[in-house]
């Protein structure tokens, strides 16, 4: 790293449970610094600029765009990722194992960030509907699949005796 | 800080400037955060004069009980700005400081003709949000300056209320959107009327003063409405690459006509 004198500032933050510390460079978004320093690589950046949603992530629970939010701003945050969802066996999260059972993903871009609006939206709001599950999931983009099979594995999820 | 720095930005929400330094179409030297000052986050809905702290978040305001009960529209205009995980980190300051001419609470401020209060280096000072938009995206701060509050009067008990707009998609730029408060009085008649459009004009959210007047003392009807939506869309308004003028008069009418109708439904004492 001789030579770079890019500026930089030192950040502690909990990513997916695990305490980081780490030297950000100060331009760089929270979805480059997970990318790029953490080698997280699940949450993607699409359009960058806030309107597709593929690089969602939680911040202390809630849902916000990984391009618009500074990494800086993330100190003293818990961050989770799609990388965050299974559990330490690897198994899937009920919703996660939806979208493979409903078929909710094609290509796969877009489902990192989809996954965790839905785990944030699902957290706060269990008795959803379907429209509010579609409001709800109108902040992320997904070219492949039509949404259907998305919001299926999502209700599936939603309701307590479900056709998993 | 802004002021001693050279070409700095006050960062708040960061959900309208953050895009538009990934585009480079803004390029601070500095950013000043303003995200951990608790201070300017708060919301006080219960007395008549209603208080917002500039970096409150528009998560926070769709919440809010008191202010739901105060002054629905808020929330319903707040169900159209961006999608959740942009409301969840965009405040009201920050929406009013970038000030995009399609901006749903820049609109719900000029309709409940809300106080702004600016803080900079020679102190507090405050101005009616009708003086607030200079030009196109250009509130009246100067660099040093940063939003830190709005207030606004409740709108009275019985009144009612609607929002509504047209965009392409859910969460995109309004191509025109309308907000209307209305009052009855003991004869039923319109007692006030107040109504904004947004997205209709460059420089800001649009208070449809005329439209105002000729509704007042009035008794609401169809026929009524119908002509306030003549009125409105027989003002000059925006065109763009996506949306000539015709079309979108056509919307702002049939808008207008729509939440004066839904707005009068909802009023106690409405005929």
């Amino acid at each position: 790293m001789t030579g770079d004198t890019r500026p930089r500032t030192r950040v502690s933050l909990t990513v997916n449970g695990r305490a980081v510390e780490a030297m950000v460079e100060d331009r760089f978004s929270l979805g480059d610094f997970l990318r790029r320093d953490l080698a997280l690589t699940g949450t993607h950046l699409g359009c960058e600029h806030g309107v597709c949603g593929a690089c969602t992530v939680l911040v202390d629970g809630e849902a916000v765009r990984g391009c618009l939010m500074l990494a800086v701003q993330a100190d003293g945050r818990h961050v989770t990722t799609i990388e965050g969802l299974a559990d330490a066996d690897g198994n899937l999260s009920p919703l996660q194992q939806a979208f493979m059972d409903h078929h909710g993903l094609q290509c796969g871009f877009c489902t990192p960030g989809i996954l965790m609006t839905l785990t944030a939206y699902i957290n706060e709001s269990p008795d959803a509907d379907e429209e509010a599950l579609r409001d709800a999931l109108s902040g992320n983009i997904c070219r492949c699949t039509g949404y259907d099979t998305i919001v299926q594995a999502a209700l599936s999820v939603l309701k307590p005796k479900g056709g998993v | 800080m802004l002021a001693a720095l050279e070409n700095a930005r006050p960062l708040a929400g960061g959900q309208s400037l953050m895009p538009m330094m990934n585009l480079r179409y803004a390029t601070p030297d500095h950013l000043v955060d303003l995200s951990r000052l608790a201070e300017l986050s708060y919301i006080e809905a219960s007395s008549p004069r209603i208080c917002i702290g500039a970096m409150t978040r528009q998560r926070d305001l769709m919440a809010d009980v008191d202010l739901m009960a105060a002054c629905p529209i808020i929330a319903a205009a707040l169900r159209h700005v961006g999608h959740i995980q942009t409301r969840n980190r965009g405040t009201i300051g920050g929406s009013l400081c970038h000030l995009d001419p399609a901006a749903e609470l820049p609109g719900m401020m000029a309709l409940l003709d809300a106080t702004l209060t600016a803080k900079g280096k020679d102190g507090e000072r405050t101005m009616a949000m009708a003086d607030f938009p200079l030009g196109y995206m250009t509130p009246n701060l100067e660099p040093h300056e940063f939003l830190t509050a709005v207030e606004f009067d409740a709108p009275p008990k019985n009144h009612g209320w609607a929002f509504d707009e047209v965009a392409e998609r859910t969460g995109d730029f309004a191509q025109a959107g309308c907000g209307v408060l209305i009052t009855f009085n003991a004869e039923k008649k319109i007692d006030q009327a107040k109504l904004v459009l947004i997205g209709v004009d460059e420089d800001g959210p649009r208070r449809l003063g005329a439209v105002e007047t000729m509704l007042t003392g009035k008794a609401p009807g169809d026929a009524l409405f119908r002509e306030a939506g003549a009125m409105a869309a027989a003002e000059p308004m925006a065109e763009d690459a996506l949306v000539t003028q015709a079309y979108r008069q056509q919307i702002a009418g049939v808008l207008v006509r729509r939440c004066l109708t839904q707005a009068a439904g909802r009023a106690g004492g409405a005929a």
